[in-house]
């Protein structure tokens, strides 16, 4: 049911963590549907330089977790935030119809680590 | 992946076929392949088989071979009780009680018979543990209920329930009783009249028994209605061909599982509390779901609290221990098991359930395997949680 490269990234999820340092913090999704992404985002000189998550949820969740993370790291705050969902589920070899939705949660949570990065940085 | 050892503890989602069972059932598919209905001497032979297999169900139950129904699985004689009792009985009442945490089989075919019959089902509530109130089933009783419906164990959390009473009350009220005793079979004594049913389902995948098959015991003198129209196979009730191979299966199934139950029950529940204790002990923050003493001696399911099951059930796959869980993400759905938030569990802690069910191919070296690395993967995702700080407990 799962890609190869989903289990993979599941089995060794990159970028697993917190970041005491962070620029930017979001945390999406609730407990009682099952899946938490949170996202911590280290930003120097518009630069994403560092990127660390945590996530409750399935493999599905991990593994857009984990490969999200790995998009954005190295980009600016700008080319982060055109990382669309169906490209972090292109990424892992695709997605079943109904993990979809986990891909959504990875996008969403990037982006409220964004947003949280702007709000505290206007000038950025 | 091709060299390692599984460790199969999914007992309650299927079993293996024995070999016996097995061996028995090949000459059916070869030799002795007749149709049932035939009047030749290869049709006879296939139709003393599957007389035998009635035989042998009817006696695993403590009944008449004339009262069992050959069918294709729990499943089916789930709908076909339900359904049938009350179409025959539409002109007494339109009302059912069952409980909250019936097998799909059971609770679907009650929402089809609310919305599209206008019947009226009561959901009798559980226990922490899983076991309904027998008052409360007495208390249900109105002039137009025409059926009870209440499982024998349940297949999630191995909670059994106090089915002989509910057979006393059913009976002084009058009222058919119906139980699902699917996971029942082979793992506690069964007996119909010591229970007081009036029909019972099960089902031969469950105690080694091939896939596909199952049946339903209706006591002499309750009517049910066609499942399906044709010959008149299963007394002019449920026409086609006989699936004979597999009725040989399920009869030598149950006979074997019957014979052995004593001495199957006694293993699973010393290997089942070892487990239950080892992971109590070595894991914090998880508990037991189900009730203690009144339970299928090979169910262990617990709820490990920050995590997710269906990341437990695959990082355990992934050390060769095949397991399963109620979370959302492996009922297809977005709310975990029915049976879980029944008990009262909140969402959170529901989808971090773990259901490991022995069977007899296990051995206490399986547990300590279990026992050696559960800890650890639950340590991974606990470390991957966000739920594991206080702040983001929702």
């Amino acid at each position: 049911m799962y890609s190869d490269k989903v289990m993979e990234h599941f089995e060794h999820p990159r970028n697993v963590g917190e970041l005491p340092d962070a620029s930017g913090t979001g945390t999406v999704g609730n407990a009682k549907c099952g899946d938490i992404m949170k996202m911590d985002i280290k930003v120097e000189n518009n630069i994403i330089t560092d990127v660390k998550f945590k996530t409750f949820g399935c493999c599905a969740a991990v593994a857009t977790s984990s490969m999200a993370t790995e998009m954005i790291k190295g980009k600016s705050v700008d080319e982060a935030l055109e990382l669309t969902n169906k490209a972090v589920a292109e990424a892992l070899g695709g997605l079943p119809p109904v993990k979809m939705h986990c891909s959504i949660l990875a996008e969403e949570a990037i982006r409220a680590a964004l947003t949280d990065y702007r709000q505290k940085h206007p000038q950025g | 992946m091709t060299d390692k050892k599984i460790i199969y503890m999914d007992n309650a989602a299927t079993t293996a076929v024995r070999k016996e069972v097995l061996d028995t059932m090949l000459s059916y598919f070869t030799e002795h392949y007749g149709n049932p209905s035939s009047i030749h001497s290869v049709g006879r032979d296939a139709k003393r088989a599957v007389e035998n297999a009635r035989r042998q169900v009817a006696a695993a139950i403590g009944t008449l071979p004339q009262e069992i129904y050959f069918t294709a699985g729990g499943s089916e004689s789930d709908n076909w009780a339900l359904r049938s009792v009350a179409e025959m009985l539409e002109k007494k009442g339109k009302h059912i009680i069952t409980s909250a945490v019936e097998h799909h089989a059971v609770l679907h075919t009650c929402e089809y018979m609310e919305k599209y019959h206008g019947y009226r089902i009561t959901y009798l509530p559980v226990d922490e543990g899983g076991r309904v109130n027998p008052e409360d089933v007495k208390n249900a009783i109105a002039e137009d209920t025409v059926l009870i419906s209440i499982m024998a164990a349940n297949n999630e959390i191995g909670t059994l329930q106090p089915i002989a009473e509910i057979g006393k009350i059913a009976k002084a009220a009058g009222v058919l009783f119906h139980t699902d005793a699917v996971q029942a079979i082979g793992a506690i004594p069964v007996d119909v009249n010591a229970w007081g049913v009036d029909l019972l389902s099960l089902s031969a995948h469950k105690f080694h028994g091939p896939k596909g098959v199952g049946a339903l015991y209706v006591r002499k003198g309750v009517r049910i209605n066609n499942l399906i129209f044709g010959g008149a196979q299963e007394r002019n009730l449920r026409a086609g061909t006989e699936n004979l191979a597999s009725i040989v299966g399920l009869g030598k199934a149950i006979e074997i599982a019957v014979a052995e139950l004593p001495e199957y029950a006694a293993r699973m529940t010393k290997l089942r509390d070892m487990l239950i204790d080892g992971i109590l002990a070595e894991i914090p923050e998880v508990r037991l779901n189900g009730h203690h003493a009144e339970r299928l001696p090979g169910n262990v399911n617990v709820s490990v609290r920050y995590i997710e099951g269906e990341s437990l059930l695959m990082r355990l796959d992934l050390l060769g221990v095949e397991a399963s869980s109620g979370s959302a993400c492996t009922s297809g759905s977005l709310d975990p098991s029915h049976v879980l938030l029944a008990i009262g569990l909140p969402h959170e802690i529901a989808h971090g359930s773990l259901r490991l069910t022995l069977g007899i191919e296990n051995t206490e070296e399986d547990v300590r395997y279990v026992l050696d690395v559960l800890p650890g993967v639950v340590q991974t995702l606990r470390d991957m949680s966000p739920l594991t700080q206080p702040s983001c407990i929702a």
